[in-house]
């Protein structure tokens, strides 16, 4: 692993990594939901009904593309861009294996806090430029709920900072050599955890799609290949999400080595994945004001008090060795 | 007050039956599905089930139905239509029958009124067509070589109804008609 693979091939290799597996989710998720449904699924189109995903691209592609007379086009248009186009930037600071990652950025956390948070435009310019008052109250909702969980996800992953001292993803693997931090961080992670999936919009905190509620929420108006980019980039999301929490507190690439590193940091990850359509399978909505008083009056004030006590414990450890 | 104690329900004492839930769908990974694979795997559909609807013959593999029009007037939907007519024995039959199936509801009407068992309603709903015009059945679509669900019944024999070969009075357990003016004084 010594020799620096080329950068550009580390890059297409991470992007065709994961548009493949983007799409496999959508198969992934329809087989598990319908395993613990007690059902089959998609099974008919090829082996185990993987080929259900080709069938459903195809099929994107040949609806009708279509903008409504009333929408404010260019952003229209920009909006399911700009979700595919941040998830996919947040993948740049995620280290796969040792080296193998695509800039190992000495700020990688707030890079990916940055990026994650951007995607949140698509979903407030999507529903602002469709003119449609369900996609304008999915649009606020999202706004509001991305405001809420984005204060303590950022917090809860300052408690794995302070341990290591460091932003950068790669260091912070390399610090769990011995101990994954999901152990001294436990509360940071379940924080953390809920938080990302309040950051991809995934149940049980789609409050901005509720398509029970407000239709399809902010993504009411769109159709073909727009609502694949939506449907796309929330699958992005969730591999992202997976990623970083492997990253912080499951020691990454880190494990045994009668499997290579890339092999158990994908293993990890796609726990996390599985775990990300439990939650779906089994959980219903909370409503929304439930779920900013969860945020604010729950969430914020226990990673406070985590961050304190590891900021505390961090400066005893220091000032007595 | 009563939001607030939703609010409660969902932050703190539900946190642990969250978990329970998420246990309990992970659980239903081992549990056998539901799922019967249509067109390999046939549903099982009990005698009495309600499908497409069958014209039956009696056990002389005459025609039952009389055309008496009961169960077009009883459907709910109109969808029986149908012309009655005679033979050489004065044995009266449809002269067609058509049923419109994208119209029938399956409410089994029909059968209940008929009073021969001709109509009958049997269990098969595999009647998918491309084109709707191909759903209305005429009469060689719904009669059948069978008696259906009641064997051995035959109407003229048990009716007091005279038809070419039969007289009143001459069918199994009937009684010759009595000539009332012979009972005067
Ligand atoms: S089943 Fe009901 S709807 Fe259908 S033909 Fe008979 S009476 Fe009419
Ligand atoms: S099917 Fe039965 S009810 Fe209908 S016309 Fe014939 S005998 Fe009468």
């Amino acid at each position: 692993m010594e020799a620096p693979i080329h950068p550009m091939l580390i890059v297409a290799g991470v992007l065709g990594g994961v548009m493949l597996v983007a799409p496999g989710l959508i198969w992934l998720e329809r087989r598990l939901l319908a395993l613990w449904q007690d059902r089959y699924g998609p099974n008919r189109a090829g082996p185990f009904g993987v080929l259900v995903v080709l069938a459903d691209t195809l099929k994107l592609f040949f609806k009708e593309d279509w903008t409504p007379p009333f929408a404010d086009k260019k952003v229209f248009i920009v909006a399911p861009a700009i979700v595919v186009i941040t998830a996919l930037l947040g993948f740049v600071v995620i280290p796969f294996a040792p080296g193998f990652i695509v800039s190992d950025l000495n700020i990688g956390i707030l890079f990916f806090l940055a990026t994650s948070s951007m995607g949140a435009y698509s979903i407030i310019l999507g529903g602002w430029a469709s003119n449609n008052k369900y996609a304008l109250l999915g649009a606020m909702r999202g706004a509001a709920q991305m405001i809420s969980y984005e204060v303590f996800m950022g917090l809860s992953m300052m408690g794995v900072v302070l341990l290591t001292g460091s932003f950068s993803l790669q260091t912070i693997v390399n610090a769990q050599q011995d101990l994954w931090f999901v152990v001294p961080q436990f509360v940071g992670f379940v924080t953390f955890l809920i938080a990302g999936i309040a950051e991809t919009h995934r149940l049980p905190f789609d409050i901005p799609e509720s398509e029970s509620e407000i239709i399809a929420g902010f993504h009411s108006e769109y159709s073909g290949m727009k609502f694949g980019m939506f449907f796309v980039g929330e699958y992005i999301g969730i591999i992202l999400i997976s990623s970083i929490t492997v990253c912080l507190y499951f020691g990454g690439w880190l494990g045994p080595a009668f499997l290579p590193p890339v092999v158990w940091f994908i293993l990890k990850t796609f726990v996390f994945i599985i775990l990300f359509i439990l939650l779906r399978a089994s959980l219903p909505r909370p409503r929304y004001d439930q779920l900013m008083d969860f945020g604010w009056k729950i969430l914020l004030p226990v990673t406070i008090i985590n961050l304190m006590i590891t900021a505390a414990i961090v400066l005893f450890n220091e000032n007595s060795p | 007050m009563d939001n607030r104690l939703l609010t409660m329900d969902i932050t703190e004492t539900n946190m642990f039956s969250i978990i329970q839930s998420m246990w309990l769908t992970f659980l239903h990974m081992f549990h056998k599905r539901e799922t019967i694979q249509y067109p390999e795997e046939k549903v099982k559909l009990t005698t009495r089930w309600r499908g497409r609807i069958v014209l039956t013959r009696d056990p002389d593999m005459g025609e039952r139905c009389v055309g008496c029009y009961l169960c077009a007037a009883a459907c709910p939907v109109d969808c029986i239509s149908l012309q009655a007519t005679e033979d050489e024995h004065g044995r009266r039959y449809p002269e067609f029958f058509r049923i419109n199936f994208s119209r029938c509801i399956f409410c089994g009407y029909c059968e209940e009124a008929c009073p021969t068992y001709a109509i009958q309603l049997i269990p098969d709903f595999e009647m998918g067509e491309y084109n709707r015009q191909n759903l209305v059945y005429e009469k060689k679509d719904l009669l059948i070589d069978g008696q259906g669900k009641y064997p051995g019944y035959n109407y003229y024999k048990v009716a007091g109804l005279a038809i070419g070969g039969k007289d009143k009075g001459e069918a199994e357990h009937e009684s010759p008609p009595v000539d009332v003016k012979s009972l005067l004084p």
